[in-house]
């Protein structure tokens, strides 16, 4: 890959990120413009805003990836993305927006009056914000690897140090400008070389491969393998060896594998004729784990779907990046059709990662073998198309990619960081608001150096988990159901939050390789989700008498529109 | 196991965080053994506990902050039971012998009439029933009787009656201070109500004069004066919440520069520079007009150039930051912070005090006004709006969705 256009593309995104944070709202207006001056950000806008923020590294990189690696079933991480805008839309958005709250420790406070559940729900709000921020930082260094070959570490400290910068210095002056913009960056940066790619793809002669059948290569192609890993072939394979090959050196010979499993030594390099199947990658025991942790999702696919399903459905709820973008709609209604118009923006770019991920199969099957199969978009433009011409359209990606690390990344750094400072450290002031920013963005920077390559959309995918068995039963409960109670609030949060950490954890650590406990400790949600719900409802039945006072007045200020709260006022 | 540790680090600091928050609210006074004789030890503990029964009574006798109160109240006196009661009815019993409760409100009547401590004993057929024994001492605010702490005990004890007594009487002084708070709310809010009539005549008097002078030359201004004087005074005149919205307040102060500017013509020019994300911010009604209003008063005092103000609300986050500047005559910062402190009124209206009294009120200390300010130098006027505070909403607006 060039890195000529791409690193310009790159740097160009990051300087106007910054620019139109910073002077995007810098103009001034005198009085005769003062409706203009003084104009409610319209739902569509507030709509791309959320967007922008919301399409993060799991969905410009990760999606294409699963979806080359596992085929057609991982379809469902892109509709459990969007549709968690739906669940928002029917049961919370315009009820959290009357609430008043920002945050979502701010709703804890403002349904509970508790400032115990507060600081709990501030709690999940950073380990959902960490769990979160991981995989951008680790798809920046990703992407930075694949465009300049620099070391894994160096994209996601550029992100951190670039992202911390804006935040600490509040240069996210007019968010709503920034984050809309970066929304029509990325749908451009995967539109138009998906519309290139598409073309030349039927200037190939179409060709066409069902996902039932194992990818194959379509040239002859090396690969070098960069980290240990098995294959487990059901049929003899041909290759030409490089390296070590089941303990055994190799220079350059041609190797007859037979079906069975083998061992493929790091730095090994593969060369596949045409036509070749590609063989599946059993990763080694090691520090990384398989390219998504399949094994599972295959043993039990119902079991892995339905997680999935339900993390997604609800997850998208708790963000706490997305839920602080509804304050800015004016009201109930505004923040009613501006979810409408996000499942419209969500839906409309989900379409394009599954074409990459589908090209990716038919033009670049091996990085299902190198474990990079999150570059798999990256790197499309140059194998379709190549020369001047792809490498604009890579610079393009590689730049939109960028600006979904960047937006998702400052979003939830600005979220973390408010927490940090407002519950957490001890005094208030700007510099603690600066020390937050840091702290925010240090504890996933070094986990991301530590954990290496656990795939984006994965990740996310355990971040939506924690944040469905947390703050979904607090908010339908705390919107639907008058008997909450505090003590009943924070149990379930802290069981099926707790619980769900907990599994992440585990999985994290690849703890349980295989087997039912894998699967279960991978895929919380269907389990944890229940359990939250059970122990909210059950305590709280139990403490009937820790109901908060104007809880009625509360539930009908949550529900009523704001034109009629005037006459109940008066 | 590098990866581990780090995914372990991701689960666990946030409980950690929570825990640590936890232990710090919960942490009592570590131990007290090496401070002091035995005898200061035991005074250390018994303020300590009585520290302890302060908060919850300072909000008023009611079921619950008796609830809190009874157990460290009972923990004070030692007894193996304590009761509080209202007027009426037992509002919590700590301790053994609930079943006493109907008995103990029977015998209440006198003491709750009189004002005067009793100790009586109660009848009980119970075996091993600690309650046997009652002292009442009633809790006064102002003289008037509002309830009663009962202590029970197995047998007479006149240290008992003493010790009851002293503690009715700390109970009483907490709950005259509760008393205190709530008529210092009710003042405040008298204020509120005060200002919100306070747009000042002077302002009335000269609007209607431009307004009328209009009407000759320009009848089409003279109306769409009117219909700004209408609306200005819609808005102050309301009846309904003691919050906004910024985009409300906003609108009001448009209404208002237009009708200055039409008496002052191109001698004050407005400049603003608003973020719309702050805009759904709800704040005390009526807390930035009056500032405005401030700011061209100071603007075009004892000058006839021009006069540049500049209002800008930003995004920081969790806050709104509201600034509102003036580059006219400006004020000696001393004057100011007496004005401020109440020692002394300024010239017009109660404009910039109340405003600050509102904002600490509502948001706690840390929010007042910030002023910078000289004389020449203009003024500059910061607010800090934190987007969510419990208790503030936003009246809803008529005929606007």
């Amino acid at each position: 890959m060039n890195s000529a256009y791409a690193v310009p593309a790159v740097a160009l995104v990051v300087v106007s990120t910054v620019l139109v944070g910073a002077f995007g709202l810098r103009i001034s207006r005198t009085t005769s413009d003062f409706y203009v001056a003084s104009r409610t950000v319209g739902p569509r806008l507030n709509a791309a805003a959320i967007s922008g923020e919301y399409l993060s590294a799991a969905s410009f990189l990760g999606i294409a990836g699963l979806v080359l690696v596992q085929g057609p079933d991982m379809l469902w991480y892109p509709v459990g993305y969007t549709a968690g805008y739906l669940v928002l839309l029917l049961f919370v958005a315009a009820p959290l927006r009357r609430s008043g709250a920002y945050t979502l420790p701010d709703f804890a406070e403002a349904r509970l009056a508790s400032q115990a559940v507060r600081r709990l729900a501030g709690a999940f709000v950073v380990g959902v914000g960490w769990l979160y921020l991981l995989p951008q930082l680790q798809g920046a260094g990703l992407t930075l690897t694949v465009l300049t070959g620099a070391p894994p570490w160096l994209g996601g400290l550029i992100v951190a140090v670039v992202v911390t910068a804006i935040v600490a210095a509040g240069g996210m002056r007019s968010i709503t400008f920034v984050q809309a913009f970066q929304y029509w960056l990325k749908l451009t940066a995967l539109l138009v070389p998906a519309l290139f790619l598409v073309l030349a793809w039927q200037g190939d002669g179409a060709p066409r491969r069902a996902f039932d059948e194992p990818a194959a290569f379509r040239e002859q192609r090396a690969v070098r393998v960069e980290d240990t890993l098995t294959l487990d072939l059901t049929a003899p394979l041909t290759v030409t060896a490089d390296g070590t090959v089941d303990g055994r050196g190799h220079d350059g010979t041609r190797l007859r594998l037979s079906a069975g499993t083998h061992r493929i030594e790091a730095g090994t390099r593969l060369t596949f004729a045409p036509g070749t199947e590609v063989p599946e990658a059993g990763r080694q025991a090691g520090d990384t784990l398989s390219p998504s942790w399949a094994e599972s999702g295959e043993d039990r696919p119902l079991y892995a779907t339905y997680g999935l399903i339900l993390a997604t459905f609800l997850g998208t709820m708790g963000l706490p990046h997305v839920v602080v973008r509804f304050y800015t709609s004016p009201h109930g209604v505004a923040a009613r059709r501006t979810t409408v118009a996000v499942l419209a923006l969500v839906g409309a770019f989900y379409l394009l990662p599954p074409v990459y991920g589908a090209l990716g199969r038919l033009y670049a099957p091996e990085l299902a073998l190198t474990g990079d199969a999150d570059a798999a978009v990256l790197l499309l433009p140059d194998r379709l198309i190549g020369g001047a011409g792809g490498d604009l359209l890579g610079a393009l990606v590689a730049g939109g990619a960028f600006a979904a690390f960047l937006s998702t990344a400052s979003g939830l750094t600005m979220a973390v960081a408010g927490v940090l400072t407002q519950d957490v450290l001890p005094a208030r002031g700007v510099r603690h608001f600066r020390l937050g920013t840091v702290l925010a963005m240090a504890v996933p920077l070094a986990a991301s150096v530590l954990v290496g390559g656990l795939p984006a959309a994965d990740a996310v995918g355990l971040a939506f988990a924690v944040s469905a068995s947390s703050f979904c039963p607090l908010l339908v409960l705390g919107i639907w159901w008058r008997r909450l109670t505090p003590p009943g609030a924070a149990a379930g949060m802290l069981v099926g939050g707790g619980s769900a950490l907990i599994a992440v954890a585990a999985t994290m650590a690849g703890l349980p390789r295989g087997g039912v406990v894998h699967a279960l400790l991978a895929w919380p949600a269907l389990w944890s989700v229940p359990l939250a719900f059970l122990t909210m409802v059950l305590v709280s039945l139990a403490t009937p008498g820790r109901v908060p006072a104007g809880t009625a007045a509360i539930l009908a200020r949550f529900h009523l529109p704001e034109e009629l709260r005037t006459e109940v006022n008066t | 196991m590098s990866g581990f540790l780090a995914g372990l680090c991701v689960a666990v600091l946030p409980l950690l965080a929570a825990g640590f928050w936890l232990g710090r609210r919960t942490a009592r006074p570590g131990s007290l053994a090496g401070l002091g004789s035995p005898v200061e030890h035991a005074t250390f503990q018994t303020l300590h506990t009585a520290s302890l029964a302060a908060p919850p009574l300072r909000a008023g006798l009611t079921e619950e902050t008796a609830r809190k109160a009874a157990r460290t109240l009972r923990s004070l006196l030692g007894t193996d039971a304590l009761c509080l009661t209202d007027t009426e009815t037992v509002l919590v019993w700590d301790g053994a012998g609930a079943h006493h409760r109907d008995e103990i409100m029977e015998r209440l009547t006198g003491p709750l009439h009189t004002g005067r401590g009793e100790a009586f004993p109660l009848a009980c057929d119970r075996p091993g029933c600690a309650a046997r024994w009652a002292v009442v001492a009633p809790l006064t605010v102002d003289d008037r009787v509002h309830g009663a702490l009962v202590a029970c005990a197995p047998r007479e004890s006149a240290v008992l009656v003493r010790a009851a007594g002293e503690v009715a009487r700390w109970v009483s002084v907490q709950l005259e201070l509760a008393d205190l708070d709530r008529s210092r709310t009710r003042l405040i809010e008298a204020e509120i109500k005060a200002l919100r009539a306070q747009i000042s005549p002077h302002f009335v008097y000269n609007s209607l004069a431009v307004i009328a002078s209009f009407v000759r030359t320009d009848p089409e201004r003279a109306r769409e004066l009117l219909l700004e004087f209408a609306d200005f005074t819609r808005y102050s005149f309301r009846r309904h919440g003691d919050f906004t919205t910024l985009a409300d307040e906003l609108h009001a102060i448009d209404h208002y520069l237009a009708l200055v500017r039409a008496r002052f013509g191109e001698r004050l020019a407005v400049t603003l520079q608003i973020a719309p994300e702050v805009l759904p911010v709800a704040l005390p009604f009526l807390c930035l007009q009056p500032l405005v209003e401030n700011a061209v008063k100071h603007g075009l005092e004892g000058t006839f150039g021009t006069c540049h103000i500049r209002i800008t609300a930003q995004d920081t986050g969790a806050e709104a930051l509201v600034v509102i500047e003036d580059d006219g005559a400006g004020m000696d910062p001393g004057l100011l912070r007496r004005i401020l402190a109440g020692e002394e009124s300024p010239s017009g209206g109660i404009g910039l005090s109340n405003v600050d009294d509102r904002l600490r009120q509502v948001y706690g200390d840390g929010h007042g006004l910030v002023i910078e300010t000289a004389v020449g130098a203009g003024m500059k006027i910061t607010i800090r709006l934190p987007k969510y505070q419990p208790g503030v909403h936003p009246a809803g607006r008529p005929g606007r969705a």
